[in-house]
């Protein structure tokens, strides 16, 4: 009986791979535990306390640059959410950046004009062979040597740009500006059914329509003729040099700039690589039967290669992502107060508490990238093939 | 990469079962070299000369220590520490005693297992601004761009001076002392704050020194010293009585030109400062209480300096740093230096 036990366990392919994964599950169990046991000795033996109570301490310090009201007297927690924000915030313009900009170098990198491909091609192989860091330093020790605040260059008026941003009119938003709002959101939202209804009827009829051109047309002109029944409910505050800095108006901060230049412009590199090996990998029959069909070039690009560029572009974008949203914790080189800066420097500091902040800060970068990820390849199974093609 | 420093810091913390750390003493004579954290670059106070030996008063504390166990004050290895790895640093054992401008706070003595042996420069925060700002009161800042290096007290400090004044501000966080220079003279910011030593020794650097003015108020206490591992009381004595026998040296008049004279002295407290009085009739001098040779004080004064010494070569009016005792003189000349007595 024994013995036919034991033998199960060696040769009897099910039972053996669930009591090796038993015993790798059971391993990793000890090894964590084992580690935070060792920890909590470590911590205790140095007189170091812990817990997570510093988290509704007062944090005592400013962050000036943060979404959200925060001032000395707000909680370390607080400090945290403006952290995730303003690393959301970097990481969000800069992937949007990164991807207009990446096509649009990889596409002029099949071009076949010389002087565009050639110039296309040293952007990509600067950037990408330069450490992004370095990238991020310079753009910024470039923007803190604009001219100085005093004599900030001013144009269209209402514009300064010195070397603490660039101040622009803030918008003010009066009574009924919601109203235009919600025109425009509701245009979007009609103009994608329209599209659907056109498209059905195409597909009906063989009548085709110009519907990019009503789309734009609705989702432009709704809000528009809102704004104006409205009463133009909208002004604007201009920035008036007072004292020491401007006061009123909008600025984009030079660390906030770097920072979204030198992620935006570095990954852009490596996005333009994928896009164009996405490109190159649709074969060449595609794109001549469609010619041969008789389709415009824009046509073929549109309907034909990057649908099917998308299925090879769509994974290895995904990394790029990653990449860049991780890389936005290089702030803390030129002071832009993202969450490693804020939250993860200064709160670490005034708390003394490494190993929870640590944790925190890991773990939040953790889900981020996931949701990355999960949002990613939710996209990607839409752009794939569909049924047996 | 300091972030990576510091996470590494907190892996040993969490991946190793300590070895003892009771013995500090032990484990650097076994080492052979004394390991100090120190600044990672403050003119006077600890900055690598030309030569690539680190000098300054900071630096001097942990020379002192050397010379007191080793009779050697150059077994010093010194790990430059950014101002927030420095107490992960010291935490998790790679450094013996941290010496580098940092202040004595009630949660840094008690709540992260640090132990303060002493203050060897009283400081305060101040604001240093250029002079054609034509600004003379940190209460005229309303308004104003403010570079702070971050991990320090200090921007708990501004927030609370402009909070209580009703003055807003824009906070320009920079990471290390060279990160604010450039900002602050870019024009970045309008106003530096740090610990007016800090101000002091950035401002020597500047290419031109006159062009910048620190502002008479100074807006908290920063007793800056040297710290330990809480937990090892024996080490901790060793630096603080290292201190202490500057600041005593200083007192008595014993220099390091005149310190084997001073082995002839009559007074009793210099002798047993010196290793000349046996502690009753045990045959030996007062190392003895400390796990030290009886000559351990003699080699400070005689390799080290004074406290006064110390001061003048690194910081003094004389030096480009040019600071004033002020606070930092003997009780006796107006200051509140004081050490306890040597017996």
């Amino acid at each position: 009986m024994q013995n036919n036990f034991l033998r199960k366990l060696i040769f009897d392919e099910k039972i053996r791979s669930i009591v090796i994964q038993t015993l790798v599950i059971g391993f990793f169990a000890l090894l964590v535990y084992s580690i935070s046991q060792t920890t909590a000795y470590n911590l205790e033996k140095r007189g170091i306390g812990t817990g997570f109570e510093f988290l509704g301490m007062s944090a005592g310090y400013d962050i000036s640059f943060s979404l959200i009201d925060f001032t000395s007297k707000d909680t370390h927690l607080r400090a945290y959410y403006v952290g995730v924000l303003n690393t959301l915030l970097v990481s969000i313009c800069g992937i949007f950046l990164a991807t207009i900009l990446g096509f649009l170098v990889g596409i002029i990198r099949l071009s076949s004009n010389w002087l565009f491909r050639n110039i296309a091609y040293v952007y990509v192989e600067f950037t990408r062979n330069v450490p992004v860091l370095l990238q991020i330093i310079l753009w910024y020790s470039i923007l803190i040597h604009l001219p100085k605040i005093k004599k900030a260059i001013q144009f269209f008026e209402y514009f300064y740009l010195s070397n603490r941003g660039l101040y622009s009119p803030a918008p003010i938003f009066k009574e009924g500006f919601s109203v235009v709002t919600w025109s425009f959101i509701l245009a979007i939202i009609f103009s994608f059914f329209l599209r659907k209804f056109l498209k059905n009827k195409q597909n009906q009829t063989g009548k085709q329509f110009p519907i990019f051109s009503i789309m734009s047309a609705i989702i432009i002109f709704t809000p528009v003729v809102f704004f104006y029944i409205m009463g133009m409910p909208l002004e604007f505050e201009h920035p008036i040099l007072k004292g020491f800095n401007f006061k009123g108006g909008m600025v984009i901060r030079p660390e906030f700039a770097g920072m979204l230049l030198g992620l935006s412009i570095y990954t852009a590199a490596f996005i333009s690589e994928t896009v164009r090996s996405g490109i190159i990998a649709v074969s060449k029959g595609q794109r001549e039967a469609s010619q041969a069909l008789g389709l415009k070039s824009s046509l073929v690009m549109r309907l034909i290669v990057i649908p099917q560029a998308l299925r090879v572009i769509i994974p290895p974008l995904t990394s790029q992502y990653l990449n860049l949203t991780k890389n936005s914790s290089l702030g803390i080189a030129i002071g832009y107060s993202d969450l490693v800066h804020g939250f993860g420097g200064i709160s670490l500091n005034q708390t003394g508490k490494a190993i929870e902040i640590m944790l925190i800060v890991m773990v939040t970068y953790l889900i981020m990238s996931l949701t990355i990820s999960v949002l990613m390849n939710f996209y990607n199974r839409m752009v794939q093939f569909k049924g047996n093609a | 990469m300091r972030q990576l420093k510091s996470l590494l810091m907190a892996l040993t913390l969490v991946l190793f079962t300590s070895t003892s750390f009771a013995a500090t003493l032990d484990d650097v004579k076994a080492r052979g070299m004394l390991k100090c954290g120190s600044n990672t670059g403050l003119a006077g106070f600890g900055l690598p000369n030309d030569a690539g030996v680190w000098e300054g008063i900071d630096v001097d504390v942990c020379r002192a220590v050397a010379a007191a166990v080793f009779g050697d004050a150059t077994k010093v290895e010194f790990v430059p520490t950014t101002s927030k790895v420095r107490f992960t640093v010291l935490q998790s054992g790679e450094i013996d005693m941290l010496s580098r401008n940092t202040t004595w706070t009630l949660q840094r003595d008690v709540e992260l297992g640090l132990e303060f042996v002493g203050v060897n420069y009283y400081d305060g925060q101040g604001f240093m601004v250029p002079a054609s700002l034509g600004v003379s009161s940190a209460s005229e800042l309303d308004g104003a761009s403010v570079c702070i290096q971050v991990g320090t007290t200090t921007e708990m400090n501004l927030a609370d001076y402009f909070s209580a004044n009703g003055m807003s501000y824009e906070a320009v966080p920079v990471e290390t002392n060279s990160e604010a220079d450039a900002a602050y003279t870019a024009g970045r910011c309008d106003v530096y704050t740090t610990d007016a030593s800090g101000l002091y020794a950035s401002r020597a650097g500047y290419p031109d020194p006159s062009a910048h003015v620190v502002l008479p108020e100074i807006v908290s206490k920063e007793p800056l010293g040297p710290s330990v591992r809480h937990g090892d009381g024996a080490w901790a004595d060793i630096v603080r009585w290292s201190l202490n026998a500057m600041i005593i040296a200083e007192e008595k008049g014993i220099t390091s030109s005149n310190v084997d004279e001073m082995k002839n002295s009559k007074d009793p407290e210099v002798l047993r400062l010196l290793g000349v009085a046996q502690v009753g009739d045990t045959g030996a001098g007062y190392g003895q209480w400390l796990g030290l040779s009886d000559d351990w004080a003699y080699q400070i004064i005689k390799q080290v300096g004074n406290y006064s010494e110390s001061f003048e070569k690194h910081i003094g009016p004389n030096t480009p740093i040019n600071i004033q005792r002020g606070l930092n003189a003997l009780y006796k000349d107006g200051g509140i230096l004081y050490a306890p007595p040597f017996r």
